[in-house]
């Protein structure tokens, strides 16, 4: 049970959202921007993946499958091969940039300041921009948001993994700013 | 040095702004609604106070030094006040309720699940709020992203108590406006800064 009365049955970010429409604006814009705008040369997939590592690093059961079953979509891959990469992204499929970005978000997680110039330098050896790194850091910060406030107010999440797949397509074609009540 | 090439002239998150304006859009409406807009019961200074307690336990200089010169313009106190607040609470002349709401928000910095119901039914006893419960635990985590992303990209953060001031005296009357918040330093500003 959360740990206020929402007033409404919707799980995870959504009940929060849809109690306080004031702050879910630019919460959803923001998520928007970030990980659906097409004005980026990271994939859609890519950026939700970044969301993913970030949300399974901070344990936010609900971030980490609605994300999850996005990147799955964006980039054909089922549960197993997104809890691999989560588990793994060393050993992964994944281009070395994008290996070099996971790793910068990792850090983040942990703290601004565990980012290091190595770290960086090996991101743009692979071929990352700058805007790809900032991104990078910003998606990782957004999600040291997302999760706590997710979690610090105890919302629930469906414990049905299917239930988030089933959604995602849906949920890519509509984008976040649609994404409370449907 | 900043991780990218972000434009000089611009501290902290400004530069980050004025780099990216499609993130910075929301970032400032964000900013503007859990801290500035008119809220049913927590002043604009109680909303700053737990801002820069957060960023002060998550040691980002920048947002910890503008969020307490705009607490302090907003509380009309000064800022010896707001630094008992970040240092120890618990004997800071501040309403038992702001003090239980900040340590919430000190469970959310360390993480989500951090939070009680204990630190929740300690809140409701001093009368806070459900929404005052719910902005709390937002701001708190809205600003483990700010400072993630200030701190993350090795931003420019200047030692200068006289800058902030003047610096949060201005956002104070001006809100998270991002066209205010993007007016460059003025030489004599970065020459003090």
């Amino acid at each position: 049970m959360a740990h206020i009365e929402l007033n409404n049955e919707l799980p995870g970010i959504r009940g929060l959202m849809a109690y306080r429409p004031e702050t879910e604006a630019p919460l959803n814009a923001l998520a928007e921007v970030l990980l659906r705008s097409d004005n980026n040369t990271l994939s859609r997939g890519e950026r939700e993946l970044i969301a993913t590592y970030v949300s399974y690093l901070n344990d936010c059961f609900f971030c980490q499958n609605v994300h999850g079953a996005l990147a799955g979509h964006y980039l054909e891959c089922d549960i197993a091969g997104i809890d691999g990469i989560k588990a793994n992204f060393r050993t992964a499929a994944l281009s070395e940039k994008m290996k070099a970005l996971l790793a910068i978000a990792g850090s983040v997680q942990k703290g601004g300041k565990q980012v290091t110039e190595a770290q960086v330098n090996e991101a743009r050896a692979n071929g990352a921009t700058d805007t790809e790194i900032h991104d990078t850091v910003l998606i990782a910060a957004a999600f040291c948001m997302f999760n706590r406030y997710v979690d610090g107010l105890a919302t629930w999440a469906p414990q049905d993994r299917q239930f988030y797949v089933d959604r995602a397509p849906q949920r890519a074609l509509d984008g976040y700013q649609s994404s409370v009540y449907k | 040095m900043p991780h990218i090439n972000l434009p000089t002239d611009y501290p902290g998150i400004r530069s980050l702004f004025v780099y990216r304006p499609e993130t910075g859009d929301p970032l400032c409406r964000l900013a503007q609604v859990l801290l500035h807009d008119p809220h049913p019961t927590l002043s604009a200074g109680e909303r700053e106070l737990i801002a820069s307690y957060v960023s002060n336990l998550n040691t980002c200089k920048f947002c910890t030094n503008i969020h307490s010169a705009i607490a302090k313009h907003q509380l009309a106190s000064d800022l010896s006040l707001v630094k008992q607040v970040l240092s120890e609470p618990e004997s800071a002349p501040i309403s038992n309720k702001l003090k239980a709401l900040l340590k919430i928000a000190a469970k959310v910095q360390a993480g989500g699940k951090q939070v009680i119901p204990e630190d929740i039914a300690n809140a409701r006893d001093e009368g806070a709020t459900d929404i005052e419960i719910h902005d709390t635990v937002l701001i708190a985590a809205a600003f483990c992203m700010y400072n993630r992303y200030v701190d993350g990209l090795a931003t420019w953060q200047p030692d200068n108590e006289t800058l902030y001031d003047k610096m949060g005296e201005q956002r104070v009357r001006e809100g998270y406006n991002p066209k205010s918040i993007n007016i460059k330093l003025t030489e004599t500003e970065l020459q003090n800064s």
